[in-house]
């Protein structure tokens, strides 16, 4: 038997209309004990308003060796990126 | 002292979160694994938090110069309210869950009719922790039901935890003469009725855990009067060290 609990994501949303955030990883025998350990570990002190918890062998990662085809685009294409817009003071979080 | 009986009152309540809070500082890096550790230690600051509301309006009631820390610190133990129960030691994590269920039922009842004293101060503090309360009571209610309901072997320590702690809880529901008078005036909580619900509870979750309730009729009572177990001496020694060793330390 294995005696380690399963490794579990943490993702908070700190406060309504901002997006989830990978806060972190924890410890847990299942998804229920993953969100109470999740509140004692990272949002006793108020910092959100919601929590999803995720094993972490569900989550499928990019490789490191793939760098380069997946994010290094060729530098010479400004095109692709907004860079001509001027953003409003009053956009927060973009 | 004018309002002795007030005073007692409150140091009854306080005392029992006051010395749970010390049993469960013990466990602080001891805990069996990182997240149970932080979990168990939130709750003895959650306890730790609460008792300090309490004894800073218990000093003020006594009036004679004395603060917070004289009134939580510098008592002999004769003159600690809590009930026996939470003065008993952590022995296995079984036990820490079996001493912290059976209080956090009786603290909910306790603070959720606590809401309702003619006496704001004590009114304002239950509403306060009322939350924190029901925290406490669905972490350690999950952990009896996952350790009563788990393996063999976790199913036997349980068994043999709510067995060992079953004899204390009788003693939560006796009023001391400053109880009485307390919910005469309607400031004090008459626990004594709290007793059904809070063994219908306890009853329900100890089912759902697939655990036996005992049938013990013999029960162990003294704290409410000062008289304490083996255990509360030591216990006494290391939460009292700093005050004594460096007299009026603060952080």
């Amino acid at each position: 038997m294995k005696k380690e609990w399963p490794l579990w994501e943490v993702f908070v949303r700190s406060k309504n209309g901002l997006e989830h955030r990978h806060f972190g990883s924890l410890h847990a025998a299942d998804a229920e004990m993953a969100l109470e350990n999740a509140r004692d570990v990272y949002t006793r002190r108020n910092e959100g308003v919601s929590i999803w918890v995720v094993e972490s062998k569900y989550i499928t990662a990019s490789n490191p060796e793939d760098h380069g085809e997946l994010f290094e685009p060729a530098q010479d294409k400004v095109y692709r990126h907004p860079t001509f817009y001027n953003l409003p003071d009053e956009v927060k979080h973009m | 002292m004018k309002n002795q009986d007030l005073y007692n009152y409150i140091l009854g309540i306080a005392d029992n979160s006051l010395i749970l809070g010390q049993r469960l500082g013990e466990l602080c890096g001891h805990g069996p694994n990182l997240e149970t550790d932080i979990a168990l230690t939130n709750i003895a600051l959650d306890l730790f938090g609460q008792t300090r509301s309490y004894y800073q309006y218990a000093a003020r009631i006594a009036g004679d110069g004395k603060t917070e820390d004289d009134v939580a610190m510098l008592r002999v133990e004769r003159d600690y309210k809590n009930v026996l129960l939470v003065e008993q030691p952590n022995t296995h994590f079984g036990h820490v869950i079996a001493r912290q269920y059976l209080f956090d039922v009786f603290h909910l009842l306790l603070m959720t009719e606590l809401q309702n004293s003619k006496d704001e101060t004590l009114a304002a503090v239950a509403r306060k922790g009322i939350k924190e309360v029901s925290y406490h009571q669905r972490f350690s209610g999950d952990w009896l039901k996952r350790l009563g309901d788990g393996t063999e072997e976790s199913r036997t320590k349980m068994q043999e935890a709510i067995d060992h702690f079953w004899p204390y809880t009788a003693e939560l529901f006796d009023t001391t003469e400053s109880d009485q008078k307390m919910i005469k005036s309607g400031i004090g909580v008459d626990v004594s009725l709290l007793k059904e619900s809070y063994y219908k509870e306890v009853t329900e979750t100890l089912e759902e855990a697939t655990l036996d309730v005992p049938e013990n009729p013999y029960f162990k009572k003294g704290g409410k009067q000062g008289i304490h177990t083996e255990h509360m001496g030591f216990l006494l020694t290391e939460l009292q060290y700093m005050q004594r060793t460096y007299p009026n330390m603060s952080w």
